[in-house]
């Protein structure tokens, strides 16, 4: 087990390799100068081409390409991610201002999507095509259909400007963050929920749970720890992909609640043509996004012994 | 009249057939619904701006005081016409490739399953945002990071069944008879994919909406003065205190059709494929 979890960490090295030079290719496959897309010195104003191929020895642009790579990969194990364009500021420590809003989004979302989402897709397989099967199922075709944003708009309606219960915009404390993970945990609980019933579904019907019924256990016993615990795999894969998908659609929620998190961080850099500040968040989603995917499929082992590595 | 059963299997799921309903209005809606408008949707009106429904505007106005139901009648056009677009070419691709990589195998297949991994990996709307950080935004580079998204659920799905097919001894038939790969593919592998084909797409035009919609929102995709449903949500969230309304029938739209197209979707691969019914 240990040997695996070690060469399993040891195989996101390549994978986190990959990112980087994809994020890192990235700029060079837009079209323009890549003096002028990462540092904003373009030509005009000023700078004629004399200056500007200085610029480009300066800053080793006009290194080869695998070197440029490397410095670039060097950068970043120093902390050094660049500066932005448009604010001129250290995008590392933007980054580091934001990363935690985002990371609480997500985490927060993904944890009550997934115990909302195990419930209902509990209640849906014992009461299998019973009525309470039927609501599950529609209220998370409701959830998953419904854009986050959307969902976002309807709760802080409700909660914030109607009831006044909890505030509407900004991430000042505790109170701050219940709409936003709300938002995004209702809507993982649809997949979720589905994905639940139909793993549950498919063990309910095992002859071990037959023979747990005749030997007298308790329903409550049978459910949770004959069946739902054969039934996890399936849930923790979907609660896995969830965490990616409510990564990138924080950038959604932080922009209805106005919430100064990462995914806002990237949107503006869009929006601006900003393009250090893209490469380094898309790096960085990607990389937690293959860090907790990794971390997901360690689990399965701890989960389920049949899991045989290999 | 006797029912062909394709539709009378379809026809079983009451869901699907109201989802079915509900994708028919939207599409006559985005065919002829201009044509029955009196009004247009990027006349302004500075005495009329963020007010409620009225009998002269049924649905209200937006920021610019214009008319909220005939912007989401056009809207509807956009927002339709670029999942269409951009769902169809993707998938066109991605069975392209799901063909070469199930039926060439080798290194072909490992270099494709490699790409539909790395790509499936990636949760869909960040790799929408990426490319439209590569391309820039506007609607022909929103269809393209949907025609990107599309591509590799439907290639696995058709490599799948193309591996399933390719060694069966009808295939191998065709192959002593002399039948070039071509030829194979085109009347004898495509056309046992077809069904699955149509489900996938079916699906994934769901998550299109709800991609380019998203992008939208953020400002990303589909840019003003075009109605976009999403775009036309960003500008609701300034006034949701005053005006709920305006946000209530751009999202009610957007969720009402993502929700028909996946009710269609599981409808079509129930009767599509009654091998599968019982296990979703």
């Amino acid at each position: 087990m240990l040997k695996y979890t070690l060469r399993r960490l040891l195989q996101l090295i390549p994978t986190l390799l990959v990112v980087s030079f994809i994020v890192f290719a990235m700029v060079r496959l837009i079209p323009g100068d890549p003096i002028t897309l990462l540092y904003g010195i373009s030509e005009g104003a000023g700078t004629d081409s004399e200056y500007l191929e200085y610029m480009r020895d300066q800053y080793g642009l006009n290194d080869p390409l695998p070197v440029q790579y490397f410095n670039y990969l060097r950068d970043i194990f120093h902390g050094d991610l660049g500066t932005s364009l448009y604010t001129h500021k250290p995008i590392a420590t933007e980054i580091a201002n934001r990363y935690q809003y985002t990371i609480v989004l997500a985490v927060g979302g993904t944890l009550v999507g997934s115990i909302l989402g195990v419930l209902l897709g509990i209640i849906a397989a014992v009461k299998h095509n019973k009525l309470g099967d039927n609501i599950v199922m529609v209220l998370s075709m409701i959830f998953v259909s419904t854009p986050s944003f959307f969902l976002a708009m309807i709760l802080m309606l409700v909660f914030s400007l109607q009831l006044r219960w909890l505030p509407s915009m900004g991430m000042k404390g505790p109170a701050y963050a219940v709409l936003p993970i709300l938002t995004l945990g209702l809507h993982a609980v649809g997949m979720i929920a589905r994905t639940t019933r139909s793993s549950m579904l498919d063990t309910i019907n095992q002859d071990y749970i037959r023979t747990s019924k005749a030997r007298g256990v308790s329903k409550f016993k049978i459910i949770m720890s004959h069946t739902l615990k054969n039934a996890l795999i399936p849930i923790l894969t979907a609660i896995g992909l969830r965490f990616g998908q409510l990564l990138a659609g924080a950038a959604l929620v932080e922009t209805v609640f106005s919430i100064p998190g990462l995914g806002r961080f990237m949107v503006d850099g869009i929006s601006n043509r900003d393009y250090p500040v893209i490469q380094s968040t898309v790096l960085l989603f990607a990389t937690t996004f293959v860090v907790v995917n990794t971390l997901v499929d360690l689990l399965y082992g701890f989960v389920d012994p049949r899991v045989k590595y290999n | 009249m006797k029912k062909h059963p394709l539709l009378r299997r379809f026809m079983k799921r009451k869901a699907s057939v109201l989802g079915a309903v509900i994708l028919l209005l939207f599409f006559f809606t985005a065919l002829f619904g201009p044509l029955l408008c009196t009004q247009d949707p990027y006349q302004q009106d500075v005495t009329q701006i963020h007010k409620g429904p009225s009998a002269e505007h049924w649905f209200g106005t937006d920021y610019l005081g214009r008319d909220t139901l005939t912007r989401l009648i056009y809207g509807a056009r956009v927002s339709l016409a670029l999942s269409f677009s951009g769902v169809l070419s993707g998938s066109l691709i991605g069975i392209i490739l799901g063909v070469c990589a199930g039926y060439f195998g080798k290194w072909v297949d490992t270099l494709i399953s490699r790409l539909i991994d790395i790509m499936l990996a990636f949760p869909s709307l960040l790799l929408a945002m990426t490319i439209v950080a590569i391309l820039g935004n506007g609607l022909f580079n929103t269809a393209v990071a949907i025609a990107v998204f599309s591509i590799p659920s439907v290639a696995r799905m058709v490599r799948g069944v193309v591996i399933g097919l390719r060694d069966s001894q009808y295939i191998s038939a065709c192959k002593v008879m002399g039948e070039d790969n071509a030829r194979i593919i085109a009347t004898h592998i495509i056309p046992n994919a077809i069904s699955q084909i149509i489900v996938n797409i079916t699906l994934n035009l769901g998550t299109a909406i709800l991609t380019a919609s998203s992008l939208s929102f953020l400002g990303l995709g589909v840019q003003p003065p075009n109605p976009e449903w999403g775009a036309m949500l960003s500008k609701a969230r300034d006034v949701l205190r005053y005006n709920p309304s305006e946000a209530l029938f751009p999202g009610i739209a957007i969720t009402l059709v993502v929700m028909s197209f996946s009710l269609v979707g599981d409808g079509l691969r129930d009767a599509l494929d009654p091998k599968l019914k019982n296990v979703s």
